[in-house]
Protein backbone atom coordinates (compact mmCIF):
# COMPACT_ATOMS: atom_id res chain seq x y z
CA UNK A 1 0.00 0.00 0.00
CA UNK A 2 2.93 2.29 1.10
CA UNK A 3 4.74 1.69 -2.24
CA UNK A 4 1.47 2.48 -4.50
CA UNK A 5 0.90 5.33 -2.95
CA UNK A 6 4.67 6.53 -3.54
CA UNK A 7 4.60 5.58 -6.97
CA UNK A 8 1.57 7.60 -7.74
CA UNK A 9 2.53 10.48 -5.22
CA UNK A 10 3.25 14.08 -7.69
CA UNK A 11 3.58 15.74 -4.73
CA UNK A 12 5.49 14.55 -1.56
CA UNK A 13 6.54 16.86 1.19
CA UNK A 14 8.61 15.89 4.11
CA UNK A 15 9.08 17.59 7.99
CA UNK A 16 8.54 20.80 5.96
CA UNK A 17 9.07 24.03 8.40
CA UNK A 18 8.70 27.47 6.92
CA UNK A 19 9.31 30.31 9.15
CA UNK A 20 8.81 34.18 8.17
CA UNK A 21 11.13 36.03 10.48
CA UNK A 22 9.88 34.96 13.48
CA UNK A 23 6.43 34.11 12.75
CA UNK A 24 6.25 29.78 12.21
CA UNK A 25 3.95 29.72 9.86
CA UNK A 26 4.33 26.08 8.92
CA UNK A 27 5.31 23.10 11.07
CA UNK A 28 6.62 19.78 10.30
CA UNK A 29 4.10 19.22 7.47
CA UNK A 30 4.49 15.47 5.86
CA UNK A 31 1.74 14.78 3.18
CA UNK A 32 1.82 13.41 -0.11
CA UNK A 33 -0.72 14.64 -3.15
CA UNK A 34 -1.42 11.97 -5.61
CA UNK A 35 -0.90 12.08 -9.15
CA UNK A 36 -5.21 13.08 -10.48
CA UNK A 37 -6.11 13.97 -6.82
CA UNK A 38 -8.35 16.31 -6.21
CA UNK A 39 -7.55 17.66 -2.61
CA UNK A 40 -8.83 20.41 -0.76
CA UNK A 41 -7.07 22.21 2.12
CA UNK A 42 -9.26 23.85 4.61
CA UNK A 43 -8.36 25.29 7.65
CA UNK A 44 -8.99 29.26 9.32
CA UNK A 45 -7.79 32.00 8.11
CA UNK A 46 -4.01 32.45 8.84
CA UNK A 47 -3.46 28.67 9.31
CA UNK A 48 -1.01 28.53 6.73
CA UNK A 49 -2.52 27.24 3.21
CA UNK A 50 -1.52 29.98 1.07
CA UNK A 51 1.93 29.52 2.16
CA UNK A 52 1.70 26.00 1.72
CA UNK A 53 0.81 26.55 -2.01
CA UNK A 54 3.42 28.84 -2.14
CA UNK A 55 6.46 26.64 -1.53
CA UNK A 56 4.78 24.40 -3.82
CA UNK A 57 5.37 26.77 -6.89
CA UNK A 58 8.70 28.33 -5.27
CA UNK A 59 7.63 31.29 -4.76
CA UNK A 60 8.80 30.67 -1.17
CA UNK A 61 11.89 28.40 -0.06
CA UNK A 62 11.52 26.54 2.63
CA UNK A 63 13.22 26.62 5.90
CA UNK A 64 13.70 23.32 6.56
CA UNK A 65 12.58 19.89 5.76
CA UNK A 66 12.27 18.33 1.41
CA UNK A 67 9.60 18.95 -1.11
CA UNK A 68 9.30 16.92 -3.98
CA UNK A 69 8.04 17.42 -7.30
CA UNK A 70 7.44 15.14 -9.91
CA UNK A 71 10.41 13.87 -8.94
CA UNK A 72 12.25 16.86 -8.48
CA UNK A 73 14.10 18.19 -5.38
CA UNK A 74 12.85 21.60 -5.01
CA UNK A 75 15.74 22.90 -3.01
CA UNK A 76 17.96 21.22 -5.09
CA UNK A 77 16.65 22.49 -8.79
CA UNK A 78 18.69 25.20 -10.73
CA UNK A 79 17.59 28.68 -11.28
CA UNK A 80 17.65 28.44 -14.60
CA UNK A 81 15.11 25.31 -14.48
CA UNK A 82 12.27 26.64 -12.01
CA UNK A 83 10.36 28.69 -15.07
CA UNK A 84 10.13 25.17 -16.41
CA UNK A 85 8.83 24.08 -13.26
CA UNK A 86 6.63 26.21 -12.39
CA UNK A 87 4.45 25.18 -15.90
CA UNK A 88 3.77 21.90 -14.39
CA UNK A 89 1.44 24.56 -12.12
CA UNK A 90 -1.68 26.48 -13.01
CA UNK A 91 -2.11 29.04 -10.19
CA UNK A 92 -5.03 30.92 -8.97
CA UNK A 93 -3.19 33.17 -6.82
CA UNK A 94 -5.29 34.73 -3.57
CA UNK A 95 -4.61 37.81 -4.78
CA UNK A 96 -5.43 36.96 -8.88
CA UNK A 97 -1.94 39.01 -9.46
CA UNK A 98 -2.98 40.15 -12.45
CA UNK A 99 -0.69 43.06 -14.43
CA UNK A 100 -2.81 46.35 -13.65
CA UNK A 101 -1.11 47.54 -17.30
CA UNK A 102 -1.78 45.08 -19.70
CA UNK A 103 -5.33 43.74 -21.00
CA UNK A 104 -7.31 40.85 -20.04
CA UNK A 105 -6.39 39.46 -23.58
CA UNK A 106 -2.96 39.99 -22.57
CA UNK A 107 -3.05 38.44 -19.32
CA UNK A 108 -4.29 35.54 -20.17
CA UNK A 109 -1.96 34.92 -22.77
CA UNK A 110 0.96 35.83 -21.44
CA UNK A 111 1.06 32.42 -19.68
CA UNK A 112 1.46 30.62 -23.19
CA UNK A 113 3.56 33.41 -25.34
CA UNK A 114 6.22 32.49 -22.52
CA UNK A 115 5.77 29.03 -23.44
CA UNK A 116 6.58 30.04 -26.97
CA UNK A 117 3.79 29.24 -28.38
CA UNK A 118 2.66 30.87 -32.02
CA UNK A 119 0.37 33.61 -32.29
CA UNK A 120 -2.78 32.20 -34.12
CA UNK A 121 -2.58 28.85 -30.89
CA UNK A 122 -2.45 31.84 -28.28
CA UNK A 123 -5.35 33.40 -29.62
CA UNK A 124 -7.89 30.53 -30.14
CA UNK A 125 -6.72 29.27 -27.06
CA UNK A 126 -7.33 32.40 -24.92
CA UNK A 127 -10.49 33.02 -26.79
CA UNK A 128 -11.71 29.90 -25.80
CA UNK A 129 -10.77 29.83 -21.87
CA UNK A 130 -12.00 33.54 -22.03
CA UNK A 131 -15.54 32.33 -23.32
CA UNK A 132 -15.59 29.19 -20.66
CA UNK A 133 -15.47 31.70 -17.69
CA UNK A 134 -17.56 33.86 -19.62
CA UNK A 135 -15.18 36.80 -20.08
CA UNK A 136 -15.37 37.23 -23.82
CA UNK A 137 -16.91 40.34 -24.25
CA UNK A 138 -14.33 41.87 -21.93
CA UNK A 139 -10.44 40.83 -23.98
CA UNK A 140 -9.76 44.61 -23.81
CA UNK A 141 -10.82 45.82 -20.31
CA UNK A 142 -8.12 46.09 -17.74
CA UNK A 143 -7.82 44.58 -14.81
CA UNK A 144 -8.47 47.68 -12.33
CA UNK A 145 -11.36 48.16 -14.02
CA UNK A 146 -12.89 44.80 -13.44
CA UNK A 147 -15.01 43.79 -10.49
CA UNK A 148 -13.54 41.39 -8.06
CA UNK A 149 -15.11 38.23 -9.46
CA UNK A 150 -14.30 39.40 -12.91
CA UNK A 151 -10.87 39.72 -11.94
CA UNK A 152 -11.12 36.71 -10.29
CA UNK A 153 -12.27 34.53 -13.19
CA UNK A 154 -9.57 36.18 -15.24
CA UNK A 155 -7.00 34.71 -12.93
CA UNK A 156 -8.83 31.90 -13.20
CA UNK A 157 -8.55 31.24 -17.12
CA UNK A 158 -4.94 32.38 -17.06
CA UNK A 159 -4.11 29.22 -14.54
CA UNK A 160 -5.62 26.61 -17.00
CA UNK A 161 -5.18 27.88 -20.12
CA UNK A 162 -1.58 26.13 -20.28
CA UNK A 163 -3.27 22.62 -19.69
CA UNK A 164 -1.20 22.36 -16.48
CA UNK A 165 -0.19 19.08 -14.64
CA UNK A 166 -1.16 20.61 -11.50
CA UNK A 167 -3.53 23.20 -10.59
CA UNK A 168 -3.37 24.84 -7.33
CA UNK A 169 -6.30 27.00 -6.70
CA UNK A 170 -5.63 29.25 -3.22
CA UNK A 171 -9.61 30.60 -2.89
CA UNK A 172 -10.65 30.08 -6.04
CA UNK A 173 -13.89 31.19 -5.29
CA UNK A 174 -13.88 33.78 -2.84
CA UNK A 175 -15.01 36.82 -4.52
CA UNK A 176 -17.74 35.21 -6.26
CA UNK A 177 -21.07 34.16 -6.22
CA UNK A 178 -22.82 31.00 -6.00
CA UNK A 179 -23.11 31.07 -9.37
CA UNK A 180 -20.14 31.49 -10.67
CA UNK A 181 -18.66 29.40 -8.04
CA UNK A 182 -20.56 26.72 -9.29
CA UNK A 183 -19.16 27.52 -13.16
CA UNK A 184 -15.58 27.37 -11.83
CA UNK A 185 -15.74 24.49 -9.93
CA UNK A 186 -16.87 22.24 -12.61
CA UNK A 187 -13.79 23.99 -14.92
CA UNK A 188 -11.64 22.42 -12.18
CA UNK A 189 -13.66 19.31 -11.81
CA UNK A 190 -13.42 19.08 -15.83
CA UNK A 191 -9.69 19.17 -16.13
CA UNK A 192 -9.34 16.88 -12.74
CA UNK A 193 -11.49 14.38 -15.24
CA UNK A 194 -8.71 14.98 -18.12
CA UNK A 195 -5.92 13.40 -15.44
CA UNK A 196 -4.74 16.91 -14.00
CA UNK A 197 -4.23 17.21 -10.37
CA UNK A 198 -5.67 19.75 -8.38
CA UNK A 199 -4.88 20.81 -4.90
CA UNK A 200 -7.66 23.54 -3.72
CA UNK A 201 -6.79 25.79 -0.54
CA UNK A 202 -10.04 27.32 1.23
CA UNK A 203 -11.78 28.25 4.64
CA UNK A 204 -14.83 27.93 3.16
CA UNK A 205 -16.72 25.21 5.18
CA UNK A 206 -19.65 24.76 2.58
CA UNK A 207 -17.24 24.48 -0.38
CA UNK A 208 -15.03 21.43 1.41
CA UNK A 209 -18.60 19.70 2.60
CA UNK A 210 -19.49 19.48 -1.09
CA UNK A 211 -15.89 18.19 -1.68
CA UNK A 212 -15.32 15.30 -4.21
CA UNK A 213 -11.66 14.50 -3.11
CA UNK A 214 -9.63 13.86 -0.18
CA UNK A 215 -9.91 16.43 2.34
CA UNK A 216 -7.26 17.94 4.84
CA UNK A 217 -6.66 20.64 7.83
CA UNK A 218 -4.21 22.77 8.41
CA UNK A 219 -4.56 24.84 11.91
CA UNK A 220 -2.40 27.36 13.36
CA UNK A 221 0.71 25.66 10.53
CA UNK A 222 0.24 21.96 11.33
CA UNK A 223 -1.67 19.23 9.47
CA UNK A 224 -4.76 18.44 11.77
CA UNK A 225 -4.29 14.66 12.89
CA UNK A 226 -7.54 12.53 11.86
CA UNK A 227 -8.37 14.98 8.89
CA UNK A 228 -8.20 12.82 6.28
CA UNK A 229 -11.51 11.86 5.17
CA UNK B 1 10.77 37.19 -32.16
CA UNK B 2 8.19 39.49 -33.64
CA UNK B 3 6.41 39.40 -30.17
CA UNK B 4 9.72 40.55 -28.80
CA UNK B 5 9.78 43.30 -30.73
CA UNK B 6 6.00 44.30 -30.49
CA UNK B 7 6.22 44.42 -26.99
CA UNK B 8 9.16 46.55 -27.15
CA UNK B 9 7.57 49.01 -29.38
CA UNK B 10 4.43 49.17 -27.59
CA UNK B 11 6.68 49.83 -24.39
CA UNK B 12 8.38 52.26 -26.03
CA UNK B 13 5.05 54.16 -26.73
CA UNK B 14 4.18 54.03 -23.18
CA UNK B 15 6.83 55.63 -22.02
CA UNK B 16 7.41 58.31 -24.64
CA UNK B 17 8.86 60.84 -22.56
CA UNK B 18 11.27 58.98 -20.96
CA UNK B 19 12.16 57.38 -24.27
CA UNK B 20 12.27 60.93 -25.95
CA UNK B 21 14.62 61.96 -23.59
CA UNK B 22 17.00 59.32 -23.67
CA UNK B 23 16.69 59.67 -27.36
CA UNK B 24 17.83 63.04 -27.36
CA UNK B 25 20.86 62.77 -25.36
CA UNK B 26 21.64 59.46 -27.25
CA UNK B 27 21.28 61.77 -30.55
CA UNK B 28 23.40 64.49 -29.25
CA UNK B 29 26.13 62.23 -28.19
CA UNK B 30 26.22 60.46 -31.37
CA UNK B 31 26.29 63.87 -32.88
CA UNK B 32 28.97 65.01 -31.28
CA UNK B 33 31.22 62.02 -31.90
CA UNK B 34 30.52 62.04 -35.20
CA UNK B 35 31.13 65.94 -35.60
CA UNK B 36 34.53 64.96 -34.26
CA UNK B 37 35.30 62.40 -37.02
CA UNK B 38 33.85 64.55 -39.80
CA UNK B 39 37.04 67.27 -38.49
CA UNK B 40 39.51 64.58 -37.88
CA UNK B 41 39.13 62.82 -41.11
CA UNK B 42 38.46 66.61 -42.86
CA UNK B 43 42.18 67.15 -41.67
CA UNK B 44 43.68 64.50 -41.74
CA UNK B 45 42.89 64.74 -45.49
CA UNK B 46 44.28 68.39 -45.48
CA UNK B 47 47.56 66.62 -43.84
CA UNK B 48 47.58 63.83 -45.88
CA UNK B 49 47.64 66.04 -48.45
CA UNK B 50 50.34 68.41 -47.94
CA UNK B 51 52.88 66.01 -46.99
CA UNK B 52 52.38 64.14 -50.30
CA UNK B 53 53.66 68.31 -51.28
CA UNK B 54 56.54 67.63 -49.25
CA UNK B 55 59.20 68.85 -52.10
CA UNK B 56 62.04 70.40 -52.49
CA UNK B 57 62.64 73.16 -55.22
CA UNK B 58 66.22 73.95 -56.26
CA UNK B 59 66.72 76.57 -58.50
CA UNK B 60 69.73 76.49 -60.85
CA UNK B 61 72.34 78.72 -62.32
CA UNK B 62 71.32 79.93 -65.89
CA UNK B 63 75.30 78.99 -67.36
CA UNK B 64 74.53 75.27 -66.44
CA UNK B 65 75.06 72.69 -69.20
CA UNK B 66 72.95 69.97 -70.32
CA UNK B 67 75.63 67.81 -69.18
CA UNK B 68 75.93 68.99 -65.31
CA UNK B 69 71.93 68.77 -65.64
CA UNK B 70 72.51 64.90 -66.52
CA UNK B 71 74.68 64.32 -63.89
CA UNK B 72 72.97 66.54 -60.98
CA UNK B 73 69.68 64.18 -61.96
CA UNK B 74 71.28 61.11 -61.08
CA UNK B 75 73.02 62.98 -57.72
CA UNK B 76 69.62 64.02 -57.03
CA UNK B 77 68.09 60.87 -57.22
CA UNK B 78 70.78 58.77 -55.33
CA UNK B 79 69.90 60.54 -51.97
CA UNK B 80 68.32 59.27 -49.29
CA UNK B 81 64.69 60.41 -48.74
CA UNK B 82 64.23 61.57 -52.07
CA UNK B 83 61.73 59.74 -54.32
CA UNK B 84 61.51 61.60 -57.41
CA UNK B 85 63.23 64.32 -59.75
CA UNK B 86 61.67 66.20 -62.22
CA UNK B 87 63.33 68.76 -64.29
CA UNK B 88 61.93 71.98 -64.78
CA UNK B 89 62.67 73.82 -67.56
CA UNK B 90 62.16 77.97 -67.47
CA UNK B 91 59.86 77.97 -70.10
CA UNK B 92 57.92 74.83 -68.84
CA UNK B 93 57.84 76.91 -65.47
CA UNK B 94 56.35 80.22 -67.32
CA UNK B 95 53.76 78.04 -69.45
CA UNK B 96 52.44 76.60 -65.77
CA UNK B 97 52.36 80.29 -64.68
CA UNK B 98 50.70 81.58 -66.95
CA UNK B 99 47.89 78.98 -66.63
CA UNK B 100 47.79 79.48 -63.09
CA UNK B 101 47.03 82.83 -63.57
CA UNK B 102 45.12 83.40 -66.35
CA UNK B 103 44.19 87.11 -65.32
CA UNK B 104 48.13 88.26 -65.34
CA UNK B 105 48.29 86.73 -69.20
CA UNK B 106 48.89 89.63 -70.64
CA UNK B 107 51.61 91.09 -68.39
CA UNK B 108 53.43 87.63 -68.52
CA UNK B 109 53.25 87.55 -72.24
CA UNK B 110 54.91 91.14 -72.75
CA UNK B 111 57.87 89.98 -71.11
CA UNK B 112 60.62 90.01 -73.27
CA UNK B 113 62.85 87.43 -71.68
CA UNK B 114 61.99 84.66 -69.68
CA UNK B 115 63.34 85.85 -65.78
CA UNK B 116 62.61 82.84 -64.45
CA UNK B 117 65.30 79.74 -63.74
CA UNK B 118 65.36 76.37 -64.30
CA UNK B 119 64.85 73.95 -61.59
CA UNK B 120 64.53 71.01 -60.17
CA UNK B 121 61.57 69.47 -58.25
CA UNK B 122 62.52 67.08 -55.82
CA UNK B 123 59.94 65.46 -54.15
CA UNK B 124 60.84 63.47 -50.68
CA UNK B 125 59.16 60.38 -49.09
CA UNK B 126 56.69 60.35 -47.05
CA UNK B 127 58.42 59.32 -44.19
CA UNK B 128 60.60 62.29 -44.21
CA UNK B 129 58.67 64.98 -41.96
CA UNK B 130 61.93 65.90 -39.28
CA UNK B 131 62.79 69.20 -39.94
CA UNK B 132 66.54 68.43 -38.92
CA UNK B 133 65.90 66.06 -41.70
CA UNK B 134 64.82 68.11 -44.07
CA UNK B 135 67.39 70.99 -43.09
CA UNK B 136 70.10 68.56 -43.67
CA UNK B 137 68.92 67.49 -47.30
CA UNK B 138 68.25 70.71 -48.49
CA UNK B 139 72.36 72.36 -46.59
CA UNK B 140 73.49 69.06 -49.03
CA UNK B 141 71.75 69.83 -51.83
CA UNK B 142 72.65 73.36 -51.77
CA UNK B 143 76.26 72.38 -51.99
CA UNK B 144 75.93 71.22 -55.07
CA UNK B 145 77.77 72.88 -57.73
CA UNK B 146 75.11 74.93 -60.44
CA UNK B 147 72.70 75.24 -57.39
CA UNK B 148 71.72 79.24 -57.28
CA UNK B 149 68.87 78.76 -54.44
CA UNK B 150 66.61 75.78 -52.11
CA UNK B 151 63.19 76.35 -51.35
CA UNK B 152 62.26 74.16 -49.48
CA UNK B 153 59.17 72.48 -46.84
CA UNK B 154 57.37 74.05 -43.99
CA UNK B 155 58.60 72.88 -40.59
CA UNK B 156 55.25 73.82 -39.45
CA UNK B 157 54.03 70.91 -41.05
CA UNK B 158 56.22 69.16 -38.10
CA UNK B 159 54.77 71.19 -35.28
CA UNK B 160 51.29 70.76 -36.60
CA UNK B 161 51.71 66.70 -36.96
CA UNK B 162 52.28 66.55 -32.95
CA UNK B 163 49.32 68.80 -32.47
CA UNK B 164 47.23 66.89 -34.30
CA UNK B 165 48.07 63.79 -32.40
CA UNK B 166 46.98 65.39 -29.49
CA UNK B 167 44.16 66.14 -31.28
CA UNK B 168 43.72 62.43 -32.05
CA UNK B 169 44.24 61.51 -28.24
CA UNK B 170 41.72 64.24 -27.01
CA UNK B 171 39.32 62.64 -29.64
CA UNK B 172 39.68 58.79 -28.16
CA UNK B 173 39.14 60.39 -24.24
CA UNK B 174 35.82 62.56 -25.98
CA UNK B 175 34.78 59.29 -27.28
CA UNK B 176 35.52 57.55 -24.34
CA UNK B 177 33.67 59.98 -22.26
CA UNK B 178 30.54 60.42 -24.13
CA UNK B 179 30.32 56.69 -24.86
CA UNK B 180 30.03 56.06 -21.06
CA UNK B 181 27.81 59.58 -20.68
CA UNK B 182 25.43 57.29 -23.24
CA UNK B 183 25.48 53.94 -21.36
CA UNK B 184 24.58 55.90 -18.12
CA UNK B 185 22.23 57.69 -19.41
CA UNK B 186 20.50 54.83 -21.23
CA UNK B 187 20.73 52.26 -18.26
CA UNK B 188 19.56 54.78 -16.28
CA UNK B 189 15.62 55.31 -18.03
CA UNK B 190 16.00 51.19 -18.63
CA UNK B 191 15.87 51.07 -14.96
CA UNK B 192 13.28 53.78 -14.56
CA UNK B 193 11.37 52.13 -16.72
CA UNK B 194 11.82 49.01 -14.94
CA UNK B 195 10.49 49.85 -11.87
CA UNK B 196 7.34 50.71 -13.21
CA UNK B 197 7.22 47.06 -14.21
CA UNK B 198 8.56 45.56 -11.40
CA UNK B 199 5.43 43.79 -10.37
CA UNK B 200 4.37 42.73 -13.47
CA UNK B 201 8.07 41.24 -13.86
CA UNK B 202 7.44 39.28 -11.02
CA UNK B 203 4.06 37.92 -11.61
CA UNK B 204 5.43 36.84 -15.38
CA UNK B 205 7.87 35.04 -13.24
CA UNK B 206 5.31 33.32 -11.33
CA UNK B 207 3.94 31.59 -14.00
CA UNK B 208 6.98 30.54 -15.48
CA UNK B 209 7.99 33.03 -17.73
CA UNK B 210 12.18 32.39 -18.03
CA UNK B 211 14.04 35.74 -17.74
CA UNK B 212 15.28 36.03 -20.99
CA UNK B 213 11.71 35.96 -22.04
CA UNK B 214 11.01 38.99 -19.64
CA UNK B 215 14.55 40.75 -20.55
CA UNK B 216 14.37 40.57 -24.20
CA UNK B 217 12.17 43.23 -25.07
CA UNK B 218 13.87 45.58 -22.64
CA UNK B 219 17.29 44.45 -24.72
CA UNK B 220 15.59 45.01 -28.16
CA UNK B 221 14.53 48.24 -26.53
CA UNK B 222 17.71 49.36 -25.62
CA UNK B 223 19.12 48.21 -29.43
CA UNK B 224 16.19 50.37 -30.87
CA UNK B 225 16.82 53.27 -28.99
CA UNK B 226 20.53 53.47 -29.79
CA UNK B 227 19.88 52.71 -33.57
CA UNK B 228 17.68 55.43 -34.00
CA UNK B 229 19.43 57.93 -31.53
CA UNK B 230 22.63 56.96 -34.13
CA UNK B 231 20.74 57.94 -36.87
CA UNK B 232 18.90 60.82 -35.81
CA UNK B 233 22.30 62.42 -34.33
CA UNK B 234 24.22 61.43 -37.77
CA UNK B 235 21.34 63.42 -40.09
CA UNK B 236 21.05 66.26 -37.63
CA UNK B 237 24.94 66.58 -37.95
CA UNK B 238 24.44 65.87 -42.27
CA UNK B 239 21.99 68.76 -41.86
CA UNK B 240 24.22 71.07 -40.25
CA UNK B 241 27.09 70.11 -42.52
CA UNK B 242 24.71 70.54 -45.38
CA UNK B 243 24.02 74.42 -44.47
CA UNK B 244 27.18 75.44 -43.33
CA UNK B 245 29.46 73.08 -45.60
CA UNK B 246 29.15 75.29 -48.45
CA UNK B 247 30.89 78.08 -47.16
CA UNK B 248 33.76 76.76 -45.72
CA UNK B 249 34.26 74.90 -49.08
CA UNK B 250 34.50 78.07 -50.35
CA UNK B 251 37.18 79.32 -47.88
CA UNK B 252 38.68 76.06 -47.92
CA UNK B 253 38.56 74.58 -51.47
CA UNK B 254 41.85 77.31 -52.28
CA UNK B 255 43.36 74.81 -49.63
CA UNK B 256 43.25 72.55 -52.16
CA UNK B 257 41.52 69.47 -50.35
CA UNK B 258 37.73 68.66 -50.97
CA UNK B 259 35.93 68.81 -47.75
CA UNK B 260 33.91 65.76 -47.86
CA UNK B 261 31.03 63.77 -45.12
CA UNK B 262 31.70 60.41 -43.23
CA UNK B 263 32.04 58.08 -45.46
CA UNK B 264 29.08 55.12 -45.54
CA UNK B 265 31.00 52.70 -43.44
CA UNK B 266 31.62 54.76 -40.73
CA UNK B 267 27.84 56.28 -40.65
CA UNK B 268 27.30 52.60 -40.56
CA UNK B 269 29.94 51.60 -37.88
CA UNK B 270 28.27 54.73 -35.28
CA UNK B 271 24.66 53.47 -35.84
CA UNK B 272 26.04 50.01 -35.21
CA UNK B 273 27.86 51.17 -32.25
CA UNK B 274 25.55 53.16 -30.74
CA UNK B 275 23.25 50.28 -30.98
CA UNK B 276 25.47 48.13 -29.09
CA UNK B 277 25.50 50.81 -26.52
CA UNK B 278 22.10 50.45 -26.02
CA UNK B 279 22.36 47.00 -25.61
CA UNK B 280 25.15 47.30 -23.36
CA UNK B 281 22.97 49.81 -21.30
CA UNK B 282 19.68 47.12 -21.45
CA UNK B 283 22.40 44.45 -19.73
CA UNK B 284 23.85 47.21 -16.98
CA UNK B 285 20.38 48.14 -15.71
CA UNK B 286 18.92 44.61 -15.83
CA UNK B 287 21.66 43.28 -14.64
CA UNK B 288 21.50 45.34 -11.09
CA UNK B 289 17.84 45.28 -11.01
CA UNK B 290 17.22 41.45 -11.30
CA UNK B 291 19.78 41.20 -8.34
CA UNK B 292 17.89 42.47 -5.75
N1 LIG C 1 5.32 37.35 3.65
C1 LIG C 1 4.99 37.11 4.95
N2 LIG C 1 5.74 37.66 5.91
C2 LIG C 1 5.47 37.43 7.21
N3 LIG C 1 4.46 36.67 7.61
C3 LIG C 1 3.67 36.08 6.70
C4 LIG C 1 3.89 36.28 5.31
N4 LIG C 1 2.98 35.58 4.64
C5 LIG C 1 2.20 34.98 5.55
N5 LIG C 1 2.61 35.27 6.79
C6 LIG C 1 2.03 34.77 8.01
O1 LIG C 1 1.98 33.36 7.94
C7 LIG C 1 0.75 32.87 8.42
C8 LIG C 1 0.07 32.02 7.38
O2 LIG C 1 -0.33 32.83 6.31
P1 LIG C 1 -1.12 32.29 5.06
O3 LIG C 1 -1.27 33.38 4.11
O4 LIG C 1 -0.47 31.05 4.59
O5 LIG C 1 -2.55 31.94 5.71
P2 LIG C 1 -3.84 31.39 4.97
O6 LIG C 1 -4.17 30.09 5.60
O7 LIG C 1 -3.67 31.42 3.53
O8 LIG C 1 -4.93 32.47 5.41
P3 LIG C 1 -6.17 33.03 4.56
O9 LIG C 1 -7.22 31.99 4.64
O10 LIG C 1 -6.53 34.27 5.28
O11 LIG C 1 -5.69 33.27 3.23
C9 LIG C 1 -0.08 34.08 8.83
O12 LIG C 1 -0.02 34.22 10.22
C10 LIG C 1 0.62 35.24 8.15
O13 LIG C 1 0.56 36.38 8.97
MG1 LIG D 1 -4.43 32.44 2.01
Amino acid sequence: MVTTTEKSAIIRMFHVHKRYNTKQALADITLDIHKNEFLFIGGPSGAGKSTLLKLLYLAEPVSSGQILVDGMNLSRIPRGRIPFLRRKFGVIFQDYKLIPTRTVYENVAIVLEACGQSRGVVEKKVRNMLRVVGMEDRLKAYPPGLSGGEQQRIAVARAVVGDPDIILADEPTGSLDDESAHVIFELLARFYLRGATVVVATHDRSLIGSAIGRVVHLREGRLDSGSES
Amino acid sequence: MFFHIRKALTDIRENRFLNTVTLFTISLCVLNVCAFCLLYINVQDMFDNWKKGLRVMVYLTPELTDARRQEMTSQLKDMKDVQAVRFISKTQALALMKERMPRQTSLLENLRENPLPDAFEVTLTPQVHSPGKMESLAKTIESLAGVSDVEYGRPWIERFSRFFNLFKLAGYGLGAIFFMATIFITANTIRLILYTRREEMQIMRLVGATDSFINMPYYLEGIIQGGVGGLVGIGLLYGVFSLMGDQFRETLSAEMVKIRFLPLSICILMVCGSMATGLLSAFFSLKQFMKR
